[in-house]
């Protein structure tokens, strides 16, 4: 793998709008219904003006995995995303209580964790990504994040020098 | 079988603390669709002839948009509908936003509530679980800060709440209720609410909604998100509604202190450019929202320092330029408290403007103002005003009964310039200058409104001569306030109006893809006559008669003083053959009544029954 660390969705709070319907639009596509209470992605708004949105960060050395009691959460060597075994999950939601980010949720029909696969089974990648009308979420990877920020910082200072 | 739709309207008797569920098949909700639509019918249903707005006999009608809580973007909305405390006809109001879709997640296509709480009451639908709680550690609360309180007594994130603030409490007649920041605003909803001690309604929902078609769904909405990214939505983008007042400054059709003038020399320091460059914090969304027209702004330094709240133009307009007002930091402190008071920002900068008239002429004394000195521009007695109109304190008791019924206790002559159309404050449009529009609010339903017709377009967009009126306009006008009407009734924000390759056809499909309910782009466009129709069949039955369709004096008798619509005013008879044309091409009578046969055709029946009249002999306008 040429980057360090997987890809994974972040969301821009300067841009996100608080809309949800990046919510609206995973539920779809993994429950076939709208239901945000089942999106894998959720949006964080603390009235009026402050929110983000919030799914797994695939993290390097993941606590839901080690906190696992019947190791049922795994990684995939695809592309990283966290698998969960159906048949080994029996949702006693620690791996819930491990997520420093709040993002796996317990699908209440089939009494499992549920935690973003990054729509691998979707041609256009990530629905959240695909629906998000100000471009506030984005499928990357710590590296290429670093790299964008530096890019963003340099522009930024050397347009400051030239104004000068 | 029926998606999105539950065909369950759930009716709560506050009296009796009892409730029950009424069914409806898809073809009553083919009818009305939802949100207005539906709310209308069922304020027709549950609002008795000459009901009291303020009493138990009213009916708080809510319905959801059967878009709501989908992708369908700016579709999570819901409409409500009352008998107006300021107007006495229908009140028919949206708002939108998380609450909008825990109402469709409690499997609700409607709620009426009737009756009257022996004491404040929070009412809590959890699903189909229906509670009655204590709304006593509320009172006196304000209207966001209602909502945090009710959610925080849940502790759950996922119970929405909409609220009345302290004017709702005090019966002050324009108040409004509140979700998520977002207002069922105008017409005074939030009193019909206070005269039931209904201080909040908590909504949890937890089912999920389905829809006929998800992939194809997903596939039309994602364009419509798409689109709505483009220059049809632009202007609510950026700058959003207050780009509105350098540009209606520079046609002179900026309401400037109570409907005297029309061009506002401090507009500059009150325009949505200002706000941008000092004030803007973050364009914000409702719940499905892919636009982001709220505009939040704060104040960063003086005495109004620490005050924030999402701007639009319609309060900016009225506590802005109409009250003389050129600071931003006072109109941002202003409408943040109208907001948290909880009363329509747009009503209450008119009745302030009004007081300020009435203390300019010298018809209101200092004393009366109880030692304040408004005059125009004072922004201090205004923040001072609008508290006391809110607690109803002093001569804000007078002024909280909306401008009509204060110039009727005032008198002396303030009738002229009490700025209203069947009570209900005007918007901030000089109609002098914009005639169309002016006739359009003479006949609207819910009187001075903007937002039942888009009939303002011609005239901003030189389709017709501004500045005069003529019969062609009674058609024009009404094919402008059906498409509002059927936006109305999907709900879809009215930013989404210019995304659509060919909107009937279009969202006929989308509302079939989502309901599984067959409709085709006739059926679809007959929705909005013959919801309109039945907005005025409710006023009929409630007493309104031709004269109700009608200007106030000022903008029939007062040429606009100076600026670029000078000379300006409605000529009192072209308004009336306007207004004839107008009810021919409803095809109603030339006194504005609805023959039975139209109201059969239209599938009202029933209504027929109530209010429809014989076609006269006497009517012979020789309709088409």
């Amino acid at each position: 793998m040429a980057n360090i660390g997987y890809e994974h969705v972040i969301c821009d709070p300067d841009k996100c709008i608080g809309c949800r319907l990046c919510e609206y639009a995973c539920s779809l596509t993994k429950t076939g219904a709208f239901d945000p209470s089942m999106s894998r992605i959720r949006v964080v708004r603390i009235e009026p003006v402050t929110m983000t949105a919030i799914t797994c960060r695939l993290c390097e050395d993941a606590p839901c995995i080690i906190a696992c009691p019947r190791d049922a959460l795994t990684r995939s060597q695809e592309d990283g995303h966290i698998l969960v075994d159906e048949d080994r999950c029996d949702g006693c939601g620690w791996c819930i209580e491990a997520c420093d980010f709040g993002a796996i949720v317990l699908d209440p029909k089939t009494k499992d964790a549920a935690i973003c696969d990054l729509c691998q089974d979707q041609e256009n990648g990530p629905r959240c990504v695909e629906v998000c009308p100000k471009d506030a979420l984005e499928l990357t990877t710590p590296e290429k994040l670093r790299q964008k920020t530096r890019r963003a910082v340099v522009a930024r200072l050397f347009e400051e020098l030239l104004e000068q | 079988m029926m998606y999105s739709y539950t065909g369950k309207i759930l009716h709560v008797d506050l009296s009796t603390r009892k409730s029950w569920v009424q069914e409806v098949d898809a073809d009553f909700l083919k009818k009305y669709i939802g949100g207005v639509g539906l709310a209308t019918r069922l304020a027709y249903d549950n609002v008795p002839p000459g009901a009291d707005p303020l009493g138990p006999e009213n009916a708080l009608c809510f319905a959801c948009s059967v878009f709501a809580g989908t992708t369908m973007p700016v579709g999570t909305k819901h409409g409500v509908a009352f008998k107006s405390p300021l107007t006495g006809t229908i009140g028919d109001c949206l708002s939108g936003s998380h609450f909008s879709e825990m109402f469709r997640r409690a499997g609700w296509d409607g709620i009426v509530i009737t009756g009257k709480a022996s004491d404040w009451t929070v009412l809590f639908i959890d699903d189909d679980d229906v509670q009655f709680l204590d709304g006593n550690r509320y009172v006196g609360m304000g209207t966001t800060e209602t909502q945090e309180a009710v959610r925080g007594h849940f502790g759950d994130e996922n119970v929405r709440v909409s609220s009345i603030g302290p004017a709702g409490e005090n019966l002050v007649r324009f108040a409004l209720i509140d979700n998520d920041g977002r207002q069922v605003g105008r017409c005074g909803p939030g009193a019909v609410m206070g005269s039931k001690k209904l201080k909040a309604i908590a909504v949890r929902g937890s089912q999920p909604i389905t829809v006929a078609d998800p992939e194809e769904l997903f596939k039309e909405t994602l364009k419509l998100i798409e689109t709505s990214q483009g220059p049809g939505t632009a202007k609510y983008r950026t700058l959003g509604t207050p780009s509105n007042v350098l540009n209606m400054n520079a046609m002179g059709v900026l309401p400037t202190r109570n409907f005297r003038e029309t061009v506002f020399e401090g507009a500059e320091t009150i325009s949505g450019e200002y706000i941008e460059q000092h004030h803007k914090i973050k364009s914000v969304g409702c719940s499905g929202c892919s636009i982001a027209c709220e505009q939040w702004a704060e104040v960063r330094e003086g005495k109004y320092k620490g005050s924030r709240i999402g701007l639009d133009y319609e309060p900016l307009f009225a506590v802005g330029s109409n009250c003389g007002i050129d600071s931003m930091p006072a109109v941002i402190h202003m409408v943040q408290i109208e907001d948290e008071l909880g009363m329509d920002a747009m009503s209450c900068g008119v009745v302030v403007s009004f007081a300020m008239e009435c203390y300019e002429q010298g018809i209101l004394t200092k004393e009366d103002f109880g030692g304040l000195e408004p005059n125009f521009g004072n922004d201090d007695a205004a923040v001072k005003l609008i508290e006391m109109i809110a607690h109803r304190e002093g001569i804000g008791d007078v002024l909280a009964e909306g401008v009509r019924r204060a110039a009727e206790q005032i008198g002396k002559g303030s009738e002229h310039f009490a700025m209203h159309i069947k009570g209900l404050e005007l918007p901030g449009y000089d109609v002098r200058s914009l005639q169309t529009f002016a006739m359009g609010m003479a006949v609207g339903t819910r009187g001075g409104c903007h937002n039942r017709a888009l009939s303002y377009e011609l005239d901003v967009k030189g389709v017709v001569d501004r500045f005069s009126l003529d019969p062609s306009r009674g058609k024009m006008h009404m094919e402008k306030e059906n498409f509002a009407c059927i936006l109305d009734c999907l709900v879809l924000c009215k930013f989404l109006r210019n995304c659509f390759d060919d909107f009937y056809p279009d969202v006929a499909r989308i509302f079939t893809l989502t309901t599984g309910i067959p409709m085709t782009a006739e059926e679809l466009e007959e929705v909005p006559v013959r919801v309109h129709n039945l907005k005025k069949a409710f006023n009929i039955r409630q007493g309104w008669t031709k004269e109700d369709d009608w200007l106030p004096p000022r903008v029939l008798k007062d040429p606009i003083p100076s600026g670029p619509s000078k000379g300006a005013v409605i000529n009192p008879d072209d308004l009336r053959v306007t207004i004839e044309a107008y009810y021919e091409a409803r095809g109603w009578t030339s006194e504005g009544l609805i023959p039975k046969s139209l109201l059969i055709e239209l599938g009202l029946d029933d209504i027929a029954e109530d209010i429809g009249v014989e076609e006269a002999v006497a009517d012979i306008a020789g309709s088409e």
